[in-house]
């Protein structure tokens, strides 16, 4: 006979939020701002699509304040695919984020590419059904914001830029201070955690596990497949790809090939058959030529 | 020249692993998990408790010597493509047709099936194996926002309910009569299937890997080792 289960179905735990960003894994999350491009997306094999109203090197160019995107355009974009659809609020705009759950999208991404909305307090992403992923440029932010209840961690990069240069900064001071960590005694994992301004518990669950007990993607300039590959190599749990895709001369192809090359990272040959051919990538800037005020980086703490 | 190859989801400092890691002998079933996308690691990590040697396959030619195949949680539309893209369905479904065993989780069942449909019960076209009997509705329990962990009574697995989390999970909407149902959940628009075997084809809407419970897995394996014994009589 089969069972059948009557469910004391428990949403919104730590283990649900987290396990979406589990399946995300391997894969590229790529920026859309309309349902077209969140089709050619899908198509292109993206795992999920961040829905916003200007991809990262247009809210540079364009300057102003960045806020959460139209809820109609957002509605769009969900309504237009299958795969899971982020979208972004900004930093301590816990409003927005409320606005989004109540949408119904996967994810919420607490932003630093948005105008930041309190200049000291992060949302506290405890208190959602909808899980939240947060960007990082080093251990101690990273564990901050999983502190407050991330339940997914992106190194920032500087978006919009395509330049890996950020991305790759804040991958290795990620998981460098994840190995160092792993070298340290339990006594001086308390020092430790004041030096990084972490949850001593979280740091000693990172020294003992040698990982974010959350998934840890990369984000910010990257526009290459081989930029993909890089950040794999370097401990990416999977990519999100902003303004690369369109923003170059053949969206389509380059989502593809990027793909590819985040599946097959150690794959040397793969990577120079996807890469042949390409068109133009995005012009991209060079991120260290920016004013400090311009750098998306130093926004969240 | 230094590649570094990993399961994503893995430590990032060597040699840290809490988990005690039992080695299986080498008469262990090998079963190979499916890695082009997805929560690939946390099944390889549970075949390894179920007793399995598992290990992770990107290509067609790593298909050769396995016992078994488990496509894991991620998502269809991606597995399936990148499957399509570097000629993996066709092998796959001819060691199906051998009789090798697969075990399906989430977007593995939607995989798996016949046919797929949409959330609003529309065809999806997206490549599938198309090797079990079902039909599949695709996000069927809702968004995130709908995604839960609970208790699953499965028949044929002793020791009571499973916990499991469903996410943006599928069901089956309907099974052909060489499909034995071995778990429904009640939903506001009646019982669906959740979980489902067809001869050596398993297949569940919800992921046992994340919640640390192997029995699902160690029945998969010993599915793979009987198969394994009955490919090579003594």
């Amino acid at each position: 006979m089969t069972e059948t289960s009557t469910p004391q179905a428990q949403r919104g735990t730590d283990r649900v939020k987290r396990g979406l960003a589990d399946m995300l894994k391997g894969g590229v999350i790529m920026d859309v701002v309309d349902a077209e491009q969140a089709k050619i997306a899908e198509a292109s094999g993206a795992v999920a699509v961040m829905a916003l109203e200007r991809v990262p090197a247009d809210i540079r160019r364009d300057g102003g304040v960045a806020r959460m995107s139209d809820p109609g355009m957002i509605e769009r974009i969900m309504g237009a695919v299958s795969i899971p659809v982020m979208a972004k609020a900004r930093i301590g705009h816990f409003v927005e984020a409320q606005v989004l759950q109540a949408l119904g999208v996967d994810y919420v991404d607490e932003s630093e590419v948005l105008t930041p909305a309190d200049e000291a307090h992060h949302i506290d992403k405890h208190a959602f059904t909808v899980p939240f992923v947060c960007g990082a440029t080093n251990l101690g932010e990273a564990l901050r914001r999983l502190g407050e209840g991330a339940a997914m961690i992106r190194s920032k990069g500087e978006a919009g830029t395509g330049d890996v240069v950020q991305a790759t900064r804040h991958m290795r001071a990620i998981v460098g201070a994840i190995r160092r960590l792993t070298t340290l005694d339990e006594t001086e994992l308390y020092a430790e955690a004041k030096e990084l301004r972490a949850p001593v518990d979280l740091v000693r669950e990172v020294a003992a596990t040698g990982k974010l007990p959350v998934v840890l993607f990369t984000a910010g300039g990257i526009a290459t497949p081989a930029d993909a590959a890089l950040m794999m190599q370097l401990g990416a749990d999977g990519v999100f790809v902003g303004s690369g895709i369109f923003k170059s001369g053949d969206p389509e192809r380059r989502a593809r090939a990027i793909v590819e090359a985040t599946t097959y990272f150690t794959d040397a040959d793969v990577i120079a058959r996807v890469s042949r051919n390409l068109g133009e990538p995005m012009v991209g800037i060079s991120g260290d030529s920016l004013a400090t005020g311009d750098r998306l980086e130093h926004r969240g703490w | 020249m230094h590649t570094v190859e990993r399961v994503p989801g893995e430590e990032l400092a060597p040699g840290t692993v809490t988990a005690e890691r039992r080695e299986p002998g080498p008469d262990a079933p090998l079963i190979g998990v499916l890695a082009l996308q997805g929560d690939v690691l946390e099944h390889l990590r549970m075949l390894a408790e179920a007793g399995a040697r598992a290990v992770p396959v990107k290509r067609a030619a790593e298909l050769a010597g396995l016992d078994g195949l488990v496509i894991p949680g991620g998502e269809s539309t991606t597995i399936g493509r990148l499957a399509d893209l570097y000629g993996l369905l066709d092998p796959i479904r001819a060691r199906i047709g051998d009789g090798l065993p697969v075990f399906g989780t989430c977007a593995g069942a939607i995989l798996l099936a016949s046919s797929a449909l949409s959330a609003d019960g529309t065809p999806s076209a997206q490549p599938l194996l198309g090797v079990m009997d079902t039909v599949v509705r695709r996000n069927a329990f809702g968004r995130q926002v709908d995604s839960a962990e609970l208790d699953v009574g499965v028949e044929g697995l002793e020791g009571g309910p499973v916990r499991v989390a469903f996410i943006r999970a599928p069901w089956i909407e309907s099974a052909g009569p060489g499909v034995e149902v071995l778990a429904t959940v009640a939903t506001p628009a009646g019982d669906k299937i959740v979980v489902a075997r067809q001869g050596r084809l398993l297949a569940s809407a919800f992921h046992p890997e994340l919640t640390g419970d192997a029995r699902l897995h160690r029945l998969f394996v010993d599915l793979a080792r009987r198969s394994r014994q009955d490919r090579e009589p003594n």
